[in-house]
């Protein structure tokens, strides 16, 4: 009997032991530079800080691809991906994604249940929102003379000359260039729908094609600006934020005609660990983590129990957030929703479209 | 431009191609027309370069060439009309045999019929008149030398020069080409500059050879009066086979000398390069010339041999002797119907005519 | 003695035999000596290769998570109107599909066929379930493009499982439900320049085609640039005392030994609008701060960063060949009477040929295939075929369309080869 008691003490110390060795090592993929920077303030310490797991961060430029192949191959490395809404959509609806259920996550602060709390469409079978982001145009006001205010502003190289930067891609770029050209926000997609309304995009954006500078990673945009290689671009703007925050840039944002989208976390099916990801999706998700990563970067969380927590940058006191996010009400004036089914639908089509346009 | 003329003037021409070392020093020599003149060394005399500088790929570093009276230090090869056989042939791999032969001409611009005739007459001046067609590399070594004299011909030049062109094949090709090279040049009268180490290929060939060491041109002459009058050691070692004795000058008159060797003997010889008593010397003596047992009183050098080594060759018998404290003396023996038979261990007399014996440069 | 003698009797066969078994011998030492490396490129290049070759053949999507449908396709003439049974049998299908999953992967594979019908399967799958016959009524209800026969003619398209399709997309036609082609649409293709100067004409490309002539057009003047500035380096090389030309060979080699994005890195750096290149003109006054030069981002960076890259491999062959050629050639020429130009042109620069092909096959067989540097600095101009197969490999998720544009890349190459070997002859090629 005295053996076992004495035993019991150093069992137990070999369980703990265990219990530590055996603390999950999750994969989390996502975009890059600043973004990732505040997912991994925000959520990653935190939440490795109170589970004693590990949090491995890996960069990426969006798109299914990677997910894809590691599915059909059997051999999935990522744990939790963070995706815009198109993808989770369609991810789910090619069964390369697990279900993620909205009743599983915590209610919010203040008592209201998750299903509530999210905004309406920020999440989906697969999927659970986590932030709004945008895509503006913003410009180096130490190059640009004036003060560009509108869409057709970046479309127009007379009133305002200078190298343009835009994405390599189709969406975002088709809206912006429509409601430059004078399409009201809420009819973009019916007239993007038509073959007229796509020739008219490209016509639009074809008045300023050789001035253009193509980018493709998040980070490029400031840094285009920074080196001068553009005086304008199309970027997300919580890159712009940060670089105006942190860097003392001297950019300039401007909200007409923004496209904004959601950010939302997806697992691969077959993801290693899943039920560490599923908790890490929980912790991410709750009022108050949404809420932190507000003060890393200048994107909305999609919880309502969270935008009255929003408070300033987190080396800034006198920075307040809440203006600067694209939900702001002085930011909405003119901004449209990035249509997800309208893209799925489309995305092959106008990508071919966009390429032939852009090899002309 | 009379006849008497030499062809080729070399002037106190010099050539280094580091600015330390000089590789020919101050060489002078003239190419009679029609003659073939052969220089000949051992590598590194300096025979090639005076070839190169005379058909234009090396400069001069000092002094003059002249062909036909003109000075051609600034003249380029292509404008020198030298016609050229290289060691290795040089036959250009991507023409057949038949458009190598028609390249020097084409380059002068001749007709293409003129050509034709040109290039077959060429053939068959080398007995390859149906290989007009064929690649160089589809012929045998002894087929590409002779394409390669053609070529060197066909544009009838007045000068022809060949550097090492038997190196590369075997001993019987080698001397049946020798010939073929020698009839050629009977028959054209073409002036030919021929360089070799090969002494027997020299003798063989040439009207005139001059011999090179050290940058230098130790003896030009006639192939008979180079082996029999080599002028210094070095000749007369480099030219056909050769006994040295090494002595002292005891006497000189009238061109002929006695020479005391270290052994203690006096050897009558012909003085060659020697002008004091006192002076050393080395004694050239052909094997050829060296009687076993003379008519006693016959010949005016008579010593006692032993025989240390009989090598049976056919035509002679070559017997290595002790004689004047030397054990690498030797002797031809003829294997003719009345020789005197030798035995090794034998002691013997020998002897020769002091006419054979040159005292020459130490 | 005996096996002597037997030998003598048996001479034919005996002597064969034992030959055969002499050198079965060395032959199986042989294939041993050979077997791991010929395993491990069977594993890794040529059954990869292969397969990937195969989706473009192969799509068996539609056909396995729609078979009911499949069938009834199979049945249709394309002409006449969708009957009830096809209907039923969709939404059979459609319930399955729904089920399993998968519905996505059709409504992906349809809408390649005819755009905007990716919305019309996921919000009909959605449905299906609550469906009653009579089915066609019902699913047009839900959505009525299905009433439209476009949408039956694309899912008879998709429901081949062996297909030209995608090889026919890859140069531009698109494939009909009667199994006829037409070409792709007008919004996707576009007028182009073919040719130069007086000899241009303009022709309406597919965007495909448009990317393989570029892509020849850029593989075949990077080549046409290294052998211009690689003749004289090798040339140089091969002329020069050994302990220099071993020098300058480092020189050469350095760029080898450098990860080639840090070296196209570098092109950015130099060639940008405010890069070391245009700093320099404008230092110069050659042009001022508002006419700087576009020198990347365009078909210009791809050019010069791909000829730089190349660069050693044209010269290594070169050199090699020309280090084996003795001067004696030219020598031999110039005593012929040969000018320098004549020497050079008739008997130096023939004998190079060997190099010239091997530099120049390696070039642009390299090129015709190069990704990552027009990928970096080629702008919009600047991009090269397998830039598209990435697009379609990562972006656009269309793996058959990529392995349609890589085949036919592949046949060009091999095409190419052959005409070479036609034209130069493959033995006339020195790698060194």
């Amino acid at each position: 009997m005295k053996l076992v008691t004495k035993l019991a003490p150093a069992a137990l110390a070999v369980s703990m032991t265990l219990g530590v060795a055996s603390a999950a090592e999750i994969t989390v993929v996502s975009w890059g530079g600043a973004y990732t920077k505040s997912q991994v303030e925000a959520y990653h310490k935190p939440w490795a800080a109170a589970t004693g797991n590990t949090v491995v961060s890996e960069d990426y430029n969006g798109g299914l691809s990677e997910v894809k192949a590691q599915v059909e191959a059997g051999n999935v490395k990522w744990d939790l991906v963070d995706v815009e809404l198109s993808d989770a959509v369609r991810g789910c609806d090619e069964g390369l994604l697990e279900t993620l259920d909205i009743n599983e996550m915590p209610a919010g602060d203040d008592g209201t249940a998750a299903a509530d709390d999210f905004l309406p469409g920020t999440y989906t079978d697969c999927a659970i929102g986590t932030i709004v982001w945008s895509t503006i145009y913003a410009y180096d006001s130490s190059k640009v003379e004036g003060t560009p205010s509108s869409i057709a502003d970046f479309f127009d190289t007379e009133k305002f000359p200078g190298k343009r930067g835009i994405r390599k891609n189709p969406k975002a770029n088709m809206e912006m260039a429509l409601m430059a050209d004078g399409v009201p926000a809420d009819e973009v997609y019916s007239v993007l729908a038509t073959a007229e309304g796509v020739e008219r995009a490209l016509a639009k954006m074809d008045s300023i094609k050789d001035q253009v500078v193509w980018w493709e990673a998040g980070a490029q945009p400031p840094q285009l600006l920074a080196d001068g290689e553009v005086v304008m671009t199309t970027a997300y703007n919580g890159r712009i934020f940060n670089a105006v925050a942190s860097e003392d840039k001297p950019f300039e944002i401007v909200w007409d005609g923004q496209v904004w989208d959601l950010d939302l976390w997806v697992m691969p099916k077959g993801a290693p660990n899943k039920e560490a990801a599923m908790d890490f999706v929980k912790f991410s998700t709750d009022t108050k983590r949404l809420a932190a990563q507000a003060s890393w970067i200048s994107y909305g969380p999609v919880r309502k129990s969270s935008s009255s927590l929003v408070g300033s940058f987190h080396d800034k006191p006198d920075l307040k957030m809440d203006v600067h996010m694209p939900t702001a009400p002085s930011n909405m004036k003119n901004a449209l929703q990035n249509d997800f089914e309208f893209w799925a639908d489309n995305q092959d089509q106008l990508n071919e479209q966009f390429n032939a346009w852009l090899a002309k | 431009m009379s006849a008497s003329t030499p062809l080729v003037r070399f002037e106190n021409v010099q050539k280094s191609y580091d600015g330390e070392v000089l590789v020919v020093k101050d060489f002078n020599l003239d190419v009679e027309r029609g003659e073939f003149l052969t220089m000949l060394g051992p590598s590194g005399s300096g025979k090639t370069t005076c070839l190169m500088m005379l058909a234009g790929f090396e400069p001069a570093t000092h002094g003059e060439i002249y062909l036909d009276n003109q000075p051609i230090n600034n003249v380029p090869p292509h404008k020198r009309g030298i016609g050229m056989v290289f060691q290795n042939y040089a036959l250009f791999p991507h023409m057949t045999v038949a458009e190598n032969l028609a390249f020097p001409l084409e380059v002068r611009r001749m007709s293409r019929s003129d050509r034709e005739a040109r290039v077959n007459r060429a053939l068959d001046m080398v007995q390859l008149g149906e290989f007009g067609a064929r690649r160089p590399a589809q012929l045998s070594g002894g087929q590409q030398q002779r394409v390669a004299v053609a070529r060197a011909l066909v544009f009838d030049p007045e000068l022809v020069l060949m550097d090492e062109p038997l190196g590369a094949l075997d001993k019987n090709l080698r001397e049946q080409m020798q010939y073929e090279i020698k009839h050629i040049h009977e028959n054209l009268g073409v002036t030919v500059v021929y360089v070799t180490h090969d002494q027997s290929e020299a003798l063989t060939m040439s009207n005139r050879i001059a011999v090179f060491n050290d940058g230098v041109v130790q003896q030009l002459a006639a192939p008979d009066v180079l082996y029999e009058k080599p002028e210094n050691a070095f000749v007369a070692q480099f030219i056909g086979e050769n006994n040295k004795l090494r002595g002292d000058v005891t006497a000189l008159e009238d061109g002929r000398c006695v020479v005391s060797t270290a052994s203690g003997h006096q050897v009558q010889a012909i003085a060659v390069n020697v002008s004091q008593v006192g002076q050393p010397t080395t004694l050239s003596l052909r094997p050829e010339r060296v009687l076993i047992a003379p008519q006693p009183g016959s010949i005016d050098n008579e010593f006692e041999a032993t025989v240390l080594e009989l090598i049976y060759l056919g035509d002679h018998i070559r017997a290595r002797v002790a004689l004047l404290g030397r054990e690498d003396f030797i002797i031809k023996v003829p294997n003719s119907a009345d020789h005197v038979a030798i035995r090794k261990g034998d002691t013997v007399i020998v002897g020769w005519q002091s006419d054979d014996c040159r005292a020459l440069d130490a | 003695m005996t096996t002597a003698e037997t030998n003598i009797e048996y001479e034919g066969e005996s002597l064969k035999k034992r030959l055969d078994k002499a050198m079965f011998a060395s032959r199986r030492r042989a294939f041993l000596l050979v077997l791991p490396l010929l395993l491990f490129v069977l594993v890794t290049f040529v059954a990869p290769v292969l397969y990937f070759l195969f989706q473009g053949f192969y799509d068996p999507t539609f056909s396995r998570i729609m078979p009911q449908t499949s069938a009834q396709l199979a049945e249709w003439d394309t002409v006449s109107e969708p009957d009830e049974a096809m209907y039923a049998a969709l939404v059979a299908d459609l319930v399955d599909a729904r089920k399993a999953k998968t519905i996505g992967k059709v409504a992906t594979r349809v809408n390649r066929e005819k755009a905007g019908t990716r919305s019309v399967f996921t919000s009909s799958a959605r449905k299906a379930a609550k469906l009653e016959a009579p089915f066609k009524e019902a699913l047009i209800d839900v959505k009525k493009e299905w009433a439209d026969p476009a949408i039956w003619e694309a899912m008879k398209t998709a429901s081949n499982t062996w297909t030209l399709g995608y090889y026919a997309n890859a140069l531009d036609y698109r494939q009909n439900a009667d199994g006829s082609y037409r070409r792709q649409d007008a919004s996707r293709r576009v007028d182009t320049e073919v040719g130069f100067g007086d000899w241009s004409f303009t022709v309406n490309l597919g965007i495909h085609q448009l990317l393989f002539l570029r892509t020849l057009q850029i593989s075949l003047m990077v080549t046409v640039f290294c052998l211009l500035l690689g003749y004289p380096i090798a040339y140089l090389l091969a002329t020069l005392p050994l302990r220099t030309s071993n020098l300058l060979m480092i020189l050469v080699l350095l760029p080898f030994w450098t990860s080639i994005l840090v070296r196209t890195t570098s092109w950015i750096a130099m060639l940008q609008s405010q890069g070391v290149v245009n700093d320099l003109l404008v230092f110069f006054g050659v042009t001022n701060d508002d006419g700087r030069f576009s020198l990347i981002y365009n078909k210009l960076g791809t050019l010069i960063a791909m000829t730089h890259i190349l660069l050693p491999f044209m010269v290594l062959p070169l050199f090699s060949v020309m280090k084996g050629i003795p001067p004696s050639y030219v020598r031999a020429a110039k005593s012929l009477g040969a000018t320098n130009w004549t020497a050079f042109w008739r008997v130096y620069a023939p004998q190079t040929i060997p190099g010239i092909g091997a530099g120049a096959i390696l070039v642009f067989i390299v090129a015709i295939g190069y990704y990552i540097t027009p990928a970096l600095v080629g702008g919009q101009d600047g991009q090269m075929i397998s830039n598209f197969i990435d697009f379609h490999m990562r972006k656009s998720l269309n793996w058959n369309l990529a392995a349609g544009l890589g085949g036919v890349l592949l046949v060009i190459v091999m095409f190419l080869y052959w005409l070479y070997d036609r034209i130069v002859g493959i033995d006339n090629m020195k790698m060194g």
